[in-house]
Parts: structure tokens; sequence; C-alpha cells
């Protein structure tokens, strides 16, 4: 174990880094791989069918596990389709503008108590304003296909996403107050003491348009107007092919993760024990902090598949009103309770 | 050249090129993304100058929320550049003087003279958990409260102002009340009747 440390100390801090960012990005990728091979598999239950289940590895089916495997390697050798008229250039960078942001902003997320690429003081800030930056990807990809429906959806979904980023962080804000730090380790520490001392209990209200806000910014159903497929055939990714369709898949996915476990960090406790304060605490020490938080998270990874199996897919109109009209307002009234809560010292969460 | 100063002239210079692009570029499109780039490098050098919440804070507003608004409009204007550009050969030599005498008069107020070594030491690298979000809120909420009231209430009736100027009735829209159409029940729209049938006549 020691020569492994000194070998680990040995290499260049540059090299450290990298490391350390392939540990988190190789488990992420596979949850994405993973969380669309579940998304059919799940919706399909919903929907009294089987989802796929015929490709496995060796020849053994496997409950179709190999799916997203050969779904990988089925769109990395297709041709990557770039329409004449296109601006070659935008066309091929937004892609990369839709998953870089959505892959960075990892970089400030605790895992447990200790473990985090890097612990900053604006951490809340910085994911703040990067997940903010992957509607250009968006954006670009329609203006730069040259074609009415993707200029239809990239216009839809950059108004939709203006929207709910103001209610996101709003409810972000009403965090802060709670916590009384921008820093993501603190803000975890202080929901410590029981389930209910987590800040689900006093931002209920922040709580559920945070998560519905998430939904409408990842652009799922039912807020999926920018891709509306009954509407404007796939929307901003209409002429996207291949690997360049890929990245924009992986994208989304990648920020339905992100979205699931932030909202775990901030109202769930992070990676907290469900069973503090309950007595049996101690029962439970030997499970480590970053299983609770991928528990917390794959709760609202399955929401947002439940939603999607669930809902109809939203007016146009009635988007803009919720968001504007309705969750803008509560959000606005929510930070203004927990302030009043904060100076007051409600007991329980802020004495 | 330490690392620290490196950052800073590639941050720089990225950011003077990203400027230059923006008035060059004949694609509105492409000014506005360079104008992003440009941003996006002084937020980096706000960074290196331990601003970190200005830094976050104009990526967030300005390139995530503005310049989103601002390509959304430039994407659907139906912009003439000849146009734009016709007078360019006249107006030149007058925007060069405006130009030079704006150089000139920011070279005397910030010079060397005033805002030099000398004048103003080199302010002092602050300690790791020195929280700049924190001495920034301290800051306005205390000493500078009533200036920053002030701009709160002027941004309120710009606002205000704003909505007031682009609100208008418009009796002729068929505006469908959620509120209402959620509570809308089969028997108020169908009625299921039973009937005999009839002969065709």
């Amino acid at each position: 174990m020691d020569s492994v440390i000194e070998l680990w100390n040995a290499l260049p801090l540059v090299v450290q880094i990298l490391l350390k960012i392939v540990v988190i990005m190789v488990p992420l990728m596979l949850m994405v791989a993973y969380y669309t091979y579940f998304e059919r598999k799940i919706i399909g239950h919903m929907q009294v069918r089987m989802g796929p289940n015929r490709v496995g590895f060796f020849g053994f089916r496997m409950l179709g596990l190999g799916q997203p495997i050969a779904d990988a390697v089925k769109l990395m050798f297709k041709e990557i389709v770039i329409p004449s008229g296109a601006n070659k250039l935008l066309f091929v960078i937004a892609p990369m503008l839709s998953i870089g942001p959505a892959l960075a902003a990892w970089a400030v997320f605790p895992f447990n108590a200790e473990l985090a690429l890097t612990n900053i003081n604006a951490g809340l800030l910085y994911i703040l304003a990067l997940t903010s930056l992957g509607v250009y990807g968006v954006i670009i990809a329609g203006w730069a296909s040259n074609s009415k429906y993707a200029l239809l959806g990239a216009m839809r979904s950059a108004a939709q996403i203006v929207a709910y980023e103001i209610a996101m962080g709003f409810a972000l804000v009403g965090v802060l107050v709670a916590a009384g730090s921008l820093n993501l380790q603190e803000i975890v520490l202080a929901q410590q003491g029981s389930p209910l001392h987590w800040f689900w209990l006093p931002l209920l209200p922040l709580f559920v348009i945070y998560f519905i806000s998430g939904v409408a910014e990842t652009n799922r159903a039912p807020f999926d107007v920018a891709e509306g497929e009954s509407e404007i055939v796939a929307g901003f990714h209409v002429e996207y092919s291949g690997m360049t369709f890929a990245v924009f898949f992986l994208a989304e996915y990648a920020n339905m993760i992100l979205i699931s476990a932030l909202s775990a960090l901030m109202f769930l406790g992070g990676w907290l024990s469900p069973f503090q304060g309950a007595g049996i605490e101690s029962w439970f020490s030997w499970v480590p902090g970053f299983f609770w938080l991928l528990l917390k998270t794959f709760v609202f990874m399955f929401l947002f598949l439940w939603f999607r199996a669930t809902f109809p897919r939203y007016r146009y109109d009635q988007i803009m009103r919720l968001g504007w009209k309705v969750f803008i307002p509560i959000t606005i009234v929510w930070i203004v309770v927990v302030g009043l809560m904060k100076v007051n010292h409600v007991p329980w969460w802020f004495n | 050249m330490s690392f620290e100063k490196f950052l800073f002239y590639l941050f720089a210079a990225l950011m003077v090129g990203a400027a230059v692009m923006v008035i060059t570029r004949r694609n509105p499109v492409h000014s506005v993304l360079f104008l992003v780039l440009a941003f996006f490098n002084a937020a980096g050098l706000w960074m290196l100058a331990e601003a970190e919440f200005l830094a976050i804070a104009l990526v967030l507003v300005y390139v995530g929320a503005v310049m989103v608004l601002f390509l959304f409009v430039v994407m659907m204007l139906d912009i003439n550049l000849a146009e734009l550009r016709a007078g360019f050969v006249r107006n030149a030599p007058v925007a060069l003087i405006v130009a030079v005498v704006m150089m000139a008069e920011l070279a005397v107020v910030l010079g060397p003279s005033r805002f030099g070594l000398d004048s103003y030491a080199a302010p002092s690298h602050r300690p790791a958990d020195y929280n700049n979000t924190a001495e920034l809120g301290m800051a306005l909420f205390t000493q500078h409260l009533y200036a920053f009231e002030i701009a709160a209430v002027i941004l309120l009736v710009g606002i205000v102002a704003a909505i007031s100027l682009t609100l208008r009735r418009r009796p002729d829209t068929k505006y469908l009340d959620p509120g209402r159409q959620v509570t809308v029940k089969a028997e108020d729209r169908l009625r299921v009747i039973r009937m005999e049938s009839e002969e065709r006549d």
C-alpha cells in the first residue's frame, strides 16, 4: 500500500489531476450508457413491453445488457453527414459545447466528506454558471444546421432555458441562504442531524421547483418541446448523425445525472446517512457515504424516466406560463420565508 | 515567466483577439460568439485577480443569459450587412478621432502618475480560505447599502417601465385560461343520448 502511495506522489501534478478526472469520467460514462438501457427497460415495463432483451455477451442474452455497447459501436461507425449550406465549423463544435459543461461541472462535486476533485469556496456559483452554458450547444446546433426544424427547436430551447434558469437560480439562492455557504461540502454538512434536518423540508417548494426546472433545463419529457418528435421531427439535432448525434445524446444523459446528483446533494443531504439520528446509525457506519449519495441520485434518475412514461408533452405557452408566472414568484416568496426563518433561528434547522 | 503571468497574457491576448473579431466578422452570429469568447477571457482575467465572484457572475449573467438572448435575436433578424457598412469609409475619420481622444483621456486618468505602483502598492496574495463572495456581500450590505438599494430600485423601475411599454390589450387573441381548462369535465362538452334508430327518408 505504501509503495502505491509513494508511486502516486512521485507522479507530476498534471498527471495526478488527469488520473483523477479519468476516475470520475469513466464511471460517469458507463452510468450514461446504462442509464439509456434502464430507460428503455423501465419505460418498457411501464408500458407492458419487455424493452431490449436480445443483445448480450458471448452468446448469452443476459437481459439485453449488451445493448448500450452495441448502440455505441453502431453510432461510432456511422457516417457523419454535414448538410450542404451548414456552417461546418460551428456544426461540429456544437456537440462539444453541449457536453463540455455537463462534464466540467463534476469538478467541484463532493462524493463524500473528503473526496472531490477540487473543494472551492464558490462551488455552487461555478455549477450554476456551467449549467447555464449548456444551452449554447443547442442554439448553435440549431443555427449551424441551416434547417427550419433545427432552428425552431433551438429557438424553443433558448426561450425555455432562459425562463427556467431563473427559477433554478433562485431555488439555489434559497439553499445558500439556508446553508450560509457556497461551498458544496459545507452545504451538505449544514444538513447534518437526521433526514428531517435535510433541506427538503424547510425548502420544500424550492426543492420541487429545482427538480422540475432541472427536467425542463435538460429538455426532457414533459418539457421536450426542443425535440418535439411529433411537431418538429427531432428539433435541434435533426441534421446530426453518427458520433456527433451520440455526443448530444451523451450530454443530455450526463446532464440528467448531474441534476439528479445535485438535487440529492442540496436537498437530500448528499452523502449523509439516512439513518442519522434514528439511534441505529452505528449499525450502518460501515456503509461508505458515497453509497448513500448514489442511492439518492438513483431516486431522482428514476423520476426522470417515470415522468417521461407518465406525462404528455406540455403545450408551449403553458411551459412559459409555468416558468414565469408560477415558479419565479413562488421562489421569490420562499427566499423571503427562508430569510425570516434564518434570522429568527427557527428551531431544528436554523438554531 | 511564472505560470500566472503566462495565463494573464494568454487570456489578455485571446480577449483582444476576440474583441477585434467581433467588429470585423461579416456574419453577426459569429460576432456574437466571439463576444462570448471575449467575456470568457475577461472572466479568466478577473479570476487571476482573485475576484472569483465577479468572474463567475460575468459568465453566469452575461454569457449564460444576456448573450443567449442576443444570439436569439441576431438569429431571427435578417441583417443586410452591405447596408450597415455603406457609410464606413466616410465615417471612419470621425470614428478614429473619437477613439484617439478616448484613449488619450483614459491614459491621462489611469496613467502611472495616478495609479502607478508608488501611489497604490500591488495587493498581496490572499490566503486560500479568503472568501471573495462573502467579503463582497459584507461591503455591499453595510458600507454601500444605500447605493446598492438605489441601484436595485432603479433596476426595478426599469423592469416595470419595460413591461408597461410592451404590455398591450389584445382582445382578439384566443387565450385559454389553463385553470379553467383543467377543470373541464366530459359532461360539459359531450352529451351522450340514447335514441331509436330511424328510417332513412
